[in-house]
């Protein structure tokens, strides 16, 4: 058995008390909320429908046998009771509209609700994806732009805009790399991927039918050189690296990877998940990238909505670009066009990864984002994240450790939990203790190169005052762990909605969905 | 009983040998939430993997530190997982093999040294 | 710049704390030759308003669904969505909050997903749905593989019902993982024909219903017969308001159920972002692809929610992990919960039945013009026609008289030889003169 540092961390409460009667309905105007299945909604309805449709016209005689035998047993809501109810809810999330967010590799940045309101556009979002083709051209020009815009952002020469997430667009990335050694009849069985690498990454290379093997990473937090060329045997496909790393650092042999790579055959897939950091500044083609997926909701702030949608175009090299899937967008005299079908020209697509022509909500947010930036905003995007992230590094380094002290972070920066070590506080506590403070924990125990990581990424979109409040909050804390107060930890927090929960009990025992 | 450096236990009656992991390595663990066992009549190589112990920020793939046939697998852990934090080496053992080769399980490392080796961790 | 709070004092001030001389400094890890000495070759920045009137002209030239008869379906389907819903799922708490993996403080989310999978698993008629997948073709491929996992076989049996775009998604994404679809002849009531091809390395056959084409089965024998040859039965669902009115999938039998969910509470958005629907069997829960939520208790003994098995998964499974799906449909599986809270059972059954009326009321319109001849007989809301032309002359020409008339099923599939059929759907949101003006359209269009 693998023992794994910082997963035997707690996941129940230290003890579990039994439920408090509740005297009242919430706390402060914080509102308690039970479920819509316990709010009594069994026969109500929160959609009139016309008299006609109430009437005798409905007959589904013509479907017998076919109907439901037993009526479908799911509450509706009046509007009052639906606004009430999930408006009580969205008041126990954290937001980005509320403080910084500091997820690291996470890119929680602002949200413009320009994008929102552009999404909204009938032209956009009441277009039907198989309308014929004469009656979207503004969606496909649009869908133009958006490849323009990233092909020359990343100085790469083609683009699949279908894939609807970054491991979508992973899966993209290594199927076109697949293709292309099938097509010289040179298929291969491995893919190298570092150790600090995202785990979509080996899921991804698992999925398209690849072993994955680890690259080792150096004491300075950067890919081993070494160890990489000794692993790149002739049945290696691809080699996946993110680029600024996890651990908020950029490969800084990042072309000599690339070279190595190509030497033996295989091809450079770079993990654009923090792309954010080098935008504008730095073009992943000129590093000798063959493939890289672009997360619109993370650089170009898409937003994360609980958990997606997102969208994840994939930049092509040359050499990868007939295998991209299918549709392909074109521009001819006639105006634009899709390529549908995985024949004729399109042959050599790898095919299809979903229905339709990818996240076109998602596409016009982001390109609204990119053209309100340009290019000179984009470049200035890249600084003050970068800016920020070490102006966080530099503020907590006295008291936190980093775990790369030396040079400058990226767009985000690691501690780990040596500074903790001793004084009965882990990670997972401090973190915790964040919340009584009234900010969301960094990414934790992420990379796992690390013990007890703590991954901060402020985003370029945090003020000086923000990150100092923030900064401050931290500092205080530490000072606290400090002088031993270990109570204030241990049962953290105390001032959420929830105290912690209890995740044993959830995963020993599932209960996924309400019953009666 | 014996150990592996993979912390996991082996105990030897006759020809059947039963299997679990080590005190140390369900602390590691953390709480367990689930363990996947192999079906009856599996025949396993040294190294092959043999079932699947899951917390829940993790799941570690237990493999066998002999060879032989699995003849019975702890079936009581699926109701019960959390038996392997609190006994994991008697009531939350694993699988039962019948054993292909004894020399195998001498091979491995007594209590001694074992407690030495989780030293040097 | 509007979006970027940092004045050049603050810049200067922070550079100063670092101890960096400028920015560049804080670049030396990237190689001199990588680095452009200025900003790449686009525009430079633009207001809110320069944006709009740039975003908004290309908006001007497509031709939205609402601005005149329409009956486009074939996977994506225009219905009304109330505005509570849109209005609820900008709420900033739910539009910029990130995935929940801090329950304390997002339990707004976590309680969402728990609803959300609760009406997804009453919809299918199953006991477990996951909290979301990318769209209905992605959770269609997710569930091939996973049949592979469950029975370790590799082969697919795909309906010729089934909307191509799935087969191909299907095809692309589980042939590289070793899995092997074999898809059967188009055609309108095809779902049966699986039975057929089932064989002992069969791991699942996928059966749609209503199929492309419209067409409504009953899928229980199909299941028997794949039970009994030790296969699973997929069935997908593309337009998730029949659910409503016709048999579950999982009163059928089915194993797992797929379904798009975009037209509960989501927009026709050009293809996307829609939202998957993923439900199974209990015993099957751990092989599923995606997160899920489940309740539990916090330290004072409350009730609350939080993200579970996630040792499936690949943030924690890696290279072993059932699906690399990280990012999934969160906030679009938010407005399909809002919309379906409003219905309730009841008013999503009325909903089915309204646009079973429509669909019957269409129906019957277009039986009438001599050269039409309606090819679905079992059908919810769309249907399949063959006219006298190619159905893509015949769609092309209306759409420059203003009507939008449906797909042609070339556009899926032009291989299939079926180029004079014409997909066409009706929904609460058509009416009577809708109606009336395709019909009079196709009668003109057709009539030599």
């Amino acid at each position: 058995m693998n023992a794994v540092p910082g997963v035997g961390r707690p996941t129940r409460p230290d003890a579990v008390a039994s439920p408090a009667a509740p005297a009242h309905p919430g706390k402060g105007l914080a509102q308690d909320e039970p479920l819509i299945f316990e709010l009594g909604g069994w026969d109500k309805t929160g959609v009139d429908f016309s008299a006609k449709a109430r009437g005798g016209d409905r007959d589904s005689s013509d479907l017998e046998g076919l109907t439901r035998a037993v009526p479908l047993r799911l509450p509706g809501l009046s509007e009052p009771e639906t606004l009430r109810h999930y408006v009580r809810l969205s008041q126990k999330n954290h937001a980005i509209d509320l403080a910084l967010y500091p997820l690291g590799s996470c890119t929680m940045k602002h949200n413009p609700r320009m994008g929102e309101k552009l999404a909204r556009l009938a032209g956009f979002a009441d277009i039907h994806p198989l309308q014929p083709i004469s009656t979207v051209q503004g969606a496909l020009a649009l869908m133009g732009q958006l490849a323009h815009w990233l092909k020359t952002l990343t100085g790469m020469p083609a683009i699949a805009l279908s894939p609807k997430a970054g491991a979508h667009g992973e899966l993209c990335g290594l199927l076109a790399i697949r293709a292309a050694h099938e097509a010289r009849g040179d298929a291969r069985k491995t893919v190298l991927v570092p150790t600090s690498a995202h785990g979509t990454n080996p899921a991804t290379a698992a999925l398209a039918g690849y072993q994955v093997a680890q690259i080792a990473q150096t004491a300075d937090g950067h890919v081993d050189l070494a160890d990489l060329a000794g692993k790149l045997h002739p049945d290696v496909a691809a080699v996946m690296v993110t680029n600024p790393n996890t651990c908020g650092l950029f490969e800084r042999d990042v072309i000599e990877i690339a070279r190595l790579t190509h030497e033996a055959g295989a091809y450079f897939y770079c993990d654009g998940a923090n792309f954010n950091a080098i935008v504008g500044r730095v073009r992943p083609g000129d590093l000798g990238v063959d493939a890289m997926h672009i997360n619109l909701h993370k650089t170009f702030s898409t937003p994360h909505g609980g958990g997606g949608p997102g969208a994840g175009p994939v930049v092509l090299s040359a050499a990868l670009a007939p295998y991209a899937p299918i549709p392909w967008l074109t521009q001819g005299e006639a105006g634009f066009d899709l390529t549908e079908e995985a024949t004729g020209g399109a042959k050599s697509s790898v095919g299809r990864m979903c229905a339709f022509h990818g996240q076109m909500g998602m596409f016009v947010r982001a390109l609204a984002y990119m053209k309100s930036h340009g290019s000179d905003g984009l470049l200035r995007v890249a600084e003050d994240a970068v800016l920020n992230a070490n102006y966080v590094k530099a503020r907590l380094s006295g008291v936190m450790t980093a775990s790369y002290p030396d040079g400058p972070c990226m767009h985000e920066v690691l501690f780990d939990d040596r500074w903790l070590e001793g004084t009965g506080v882990s990670t997972l506590d401090f973190a915790k203790a964040m919340i009584d403070a009234g900010f969301h924990p960094m990414t934790m125990y992420f990379p796992l190169v690390v013990r007890g990581a703590m991954l901060i990424e402020p985003t370029e979109t945090e003020s000086r005052r923000e990150l100092d409040r923030f900064c401050d909050t931290l500092l205080d804390l530490a000072a606290a762990v400090r002088a031993r107060d270990v109570e204030r930890f241990k049962g953290a927090p105390f001032h959420a909605p929830l105290r912690r929960l209890d995740e044993t009990l959830a995963a020993r025992k599932p209960r996924l969905a309400w019953t009666l | 009983m014996r150990f592996t450096k993979d912390h996991e236990w082996v105990e030897l009656a006759g020809d059947t040998a039963t299997i679990g992991i080590t005190v140390y390595a369900a602390e590691q663990l953390g709480d367990v939430v689930f363990v996947e066992l192999p079906a009856a009549g599996k025949a396993v190589k040294p190294g092959d993997a043999l079932a699947v112990v899951e917390s829940v920020k993790a799941a570690s793939d237990v493999f066998a530190p002999i060879g032989g046939e699995v003849t019975a697998a702890n079936d009581a852990l699926s109701g019960a997982p959390q038996t392997v934090n609190e006994a994991p080496e008697a009531a939350g053992w694993f699988v039962k093999l019948k054993v292909a080769d004894a020399a195998e399980v001498d091979a491995l490392m007594d209590r001694a040294a074992y407690d030495a080796f989780l030293k040097t961790l | 710049m509007r979006y970027l709070p940092l004045t050049d004092a603050d810049r200067a001030d922070m550079l100063a704390v670092i101890g960096a001389a400028d920015i560049d400094a804080l670049f030396v890890d990237v190689p001199k030759a990588a680095r452009l000495d200025g900003p790449v070759d686009l525009p430079g920045h633009a207001g809110e308003l320069a944006v709009e009137r740039a975003l908004g002209a290309l908006a001007g030239q497509n031709r939205a669904a609402g601005a005149g008869p329409f009956f486009c379906g074939a996977g994506a389907y225009r219905h009304h969505v109330p505005a509570s819903v849109d209005h609820l799922i900008q709420r900033s708490e739910f539009l910029t909050s990130y995935t929940p993996y801090q329950p304390e403080i997002s339990q707004g989310t976590l309680q969402v997903l728990f609803e959300f999978q609760t009406q997804v698993a009453a919809l299918m008629g199953l006991p477990v749905a996951n909290a979301s997948m990318y769209d209905g073709s992605t959770a269609c491929a997710e569930a091939v593989m996973m049949a592979a996992r469950v029975t370790g076989r590799r082969k697919a049996v795909l309906s010729g019902g089934l909307h191509p775009h799935y087969a191909q998604t299907a095809h692309t994404l589980a042939h590289s993982a070793g899995v092997e679809t074999r898809r059967l002849g188009a055609a309108v009531d095809a779902e049966r024909a699986v039975v057929e091809a089932i064989d002992e390395g069969t791991a699942c056959v996928v059966v749609q219903t209503p199929n492309v084409f419209g067409t409504v089965t009953d899928v229980t024998a199909i299941a028997e017969a794949a039970h009994a040859a030790g296969a699973l039965i997929i069935v997908v669902a593309a337009e998730a308001v029949s659910l409503g009115l016709l048999k579950s999938p999982g009163e059928m039998g089915a194993d797992i159920a797929v379904a798009e969910g975009q037209s509960i509470g989501n927009g026709l958005n050009f293809g996307g972002p829609y939202v998957g629907l993923f439900a199974c069997r209990e015993a099957l829960t751990r092989q599923m692809p995606g997160r899920l939520c489940g309740e539990t208790v916090d330290a004072e003994g409350r009730r609350g929610f939080v993200l579970t098995l996630s040792t499936r998964e690949q943030h924690i499974r890696r290279d072993k992990a059932t699906s690399n799906i990280c990012t999934n449909s969160g906030l679009c599986a938010l407005a399909f919960s809002i919309h379906m809270s409003l219905l309730g059972g009841a008013g999503l059954r009325a909903l089915a039945e309204e646009n079973h009326a429509q669909a019957r009321a269409l129906h019957a319109a277009l039986a009438a013009p001599p050269g039409v001849e309606i090819l679905t007989h079992r059908y919810f809301n769309e249907f399949a026609l063959r006219l006298p032309r190619p159905a893509a002359e015949v769609v092309e020409s209306l759409a420059a008289k203003g009507i939008l008339a449906g797909v042609p099923f070339s556009r899926l599939d032009p291989e299939a030889g079926l180029g004079d059929v014409l997909l066409v759907c009706a929904t609460e949101m058509t009416t009577a003169e809708d109606i009336a003006a395709l019909a009079s359209a196709l009668k003109a269009e057709i009539t030599p």
